[in-house]
């Protein structure tokens, strides 16, 4: 197995296996809310593909990627909620 | 900005199954070919995973075929939209790119079709095919209970997959009456491949409930779906559950094309016996043309591939095997019909259009997309309608048979030329 990576999510470090994406690290720590809807509504990852953006979080200050997209790094600053 | 120009004789778009092919051909006939893809990885969505762990020979075989080839691989990048005179407006983690191309090749594949009813807009509720992806890639489905629902043959092998992974899969319900999936399956001895997959999904899925002719009608939850409720015409009931996966079958990703200009047919490309579109030089294959699987899709991204190269003659030999899927195709499309009722799943306070919230109530007076977009900006959020406009085709009948880039948001920077 490699060496898993350690990110933090919300403050909360986590570690993955490499291949992870950032959505399911965000999974891992038991967050189910990625955003909040224009009306306040809770939202999190629907289409796993990339297309209905409501998996979008903050990474390390970049707002609005597509966490069902991007693979963990070491080292990543993930924010939900933002 | 020269720098962040590229030019090919071939570009393609999309690196599934389709994609894949068309680049091999293409490249194998020796054009400077390049190999586009929004994702960090290989296969398309239906390969998803399988250049990390291969379990699909046919998708290994493909992965390392291309691999052998000279074409050039731009991953993770980003098709904003067409510039002028040839030119994709594009970015990738570098920044902005411009791919200059003679011929293009299309292969953007479909994505899944999701039909609002109560509660689908919970955290908790999946496409089914984008639930096997997340966990292919660590989204933690061990011991979770899941219930899949909606429509087509992706529900049983996505309920397979995920069952390998650990999940405890309650029940699959497909909402295509149990008669008319008897007479798909009978003629399938016809496509020996499709037959044997469909044999050793049902031994995997033993003990789980495979019910016809049921469909979700709500979801409940607090800000996490907790439970389905599920109908079959006659009675309801509700199953608890820790996660759903729901989805309607699949839609082609036709915005890049309509942004191109090229004709569709019922929603699907329309395409000649080349693979050409309406827009010379630009050919479309796979799931764009018509939903038929990876089969279909190689076969029809090696006849653009060897079109694209002016290798016309060779193709002749494939149009056997493409007219062979297209038949399974149609079989698909009748056998996973959806019954009108998934059509009326909305209540007036459910959101059609998840990214701008906008309700069933404030959209069904209107007459035609165009105008509740104008209206309410349904269809107008970041994911530019493909979620809504998809259902709005289903619910109301509406046709959205033009778009207006970005396809895809991206940065500002991204959409300057020159």
């Amino acid at each position: 197995m490699p060496d898993p990576i350690q990110l933090r999510v919300n403050g909360q470090t986590v570690s993955v296996a490499a291949g992870t994406v950032v959505a399911a690290a965000v999974a891992l720590v038991g967050q189910t809310r990625f955003r909040r809807s224009v009306r306040g509504e809770a939202r999190g990852p629907m289409c796993g593909m990339g297309i209905c953006m409501e998996c979008r979080v903050t990474i390390n200050g970049f707002t609005h990627v597509r966490s069902c997209q991007t693979l963990c790094e070491q080292g990543m600053e993930v924010r939900t909620d933002e | 900005m020269s720098d962040t120009r590229v030019s090919f004789e071939v570009v393609v778009v999309g690196a599934g199954p389709a994609g894949l092919a068309a680049a091999c051909a293409a490249a194998e006939s020796g054009c400077r070919t390049a190999l586009v893809d929004d994702t960090p990885w290989l296969g398309g969505q239906i390969w998803r995973g399988q250049q990390a762990h291969p379990t699909i020979p046919l998708a290994a075989h493909w992965v390392e075929r291309f691999k052998q080839t000279k074409a050039v691989l731009l991953d993770q990048c980003t098709i904003l939209g067409p510039g002028s005179s040839r030119i994709l407006l594009a970015e990738d983690p570098g920044g902005p790119r411009q791919i200059q191309w003679e011929r293009l090749i299309l292969a953007t594949g479909a994505r899944e079709l999701f039909l609002p009813f109560p509660g689908w807009t919970l955290p908790g509720n999946f496409g089914p095919g984008g639930l096997q992806s997340l966990a292919k890639h660590g989204w933690p489905v061990a011991g979770k209970r899941i219930v899949l629902a909606g429509s087509g043959p992706l529900l049983l092998a996505v309920g397979g997959g995920l069952r390998k992974m650990g999940a405890c899969i309650l029940s699959i319900n497909e909402q295509a009456p149990l008669s008319r999936l008897i007479s798909f399956g009978a003629g399938l001895f016809r496509w020996p491949s499709k037959w044997g997959q469909a044999a050793r999904l049902k031994w995997t899925l033993r003990g789980t409930p495979f019910r016809c002719g049921v469909w979700p009608i709500g979801a409940q939850g607090m800000e996490q779906l907790r439970a389905v409720t599920l109908t079959d015409g006659r009675r309801q009931w509700t199953e608890e559950c820790d996660l759903l996966a729901c989805g309607f079958g699949l839609v082609p990703n036709v915005e890049l094309p309509l942004a191109l200009g090229c004709q569709l047919d019922n929603g699907f490309v329309r395409v000649d016996a080349w693979q050409a579109s309406s827009v010379a030089g630009v050919y479309c294959a796979g799931e764009l043309t018509g939903i038929g699987g990876a089969d279909a899709a190689l076969v029809e991204g090696s006849i653009a591939g060897l079109a694209a190269s002016g290798h016309e003659n060779a193709i002749r030999q494939l149009m056997a095997s493409r007219a062979s899927w297209r038949r399974f195709s149609a079989g698909l499309a009748k056998a996973f019909a959806l019954r009108e009722e998934v059509a009326r799943l909305a209540s007036a306070e459910t959101m059609i259009c998840r990214c701008e919230d906008v309700r069933f109530d404030r959209m069904k007076s209107f007459a035609c997309w165009r105008e509740a977009k104008l209206q309410t900006r349904c269809g107008m959020g970041t994911c530019q309608g493909r979620v809504c406009g998809a259902a709005a085709r289903v619910l109301f009948g509406w046709g959205m048979e033009s778009v207006r880039p970005p396809v895809l948001p991206g940065r500002v920077e991204s959409l300057t030329q020159d």
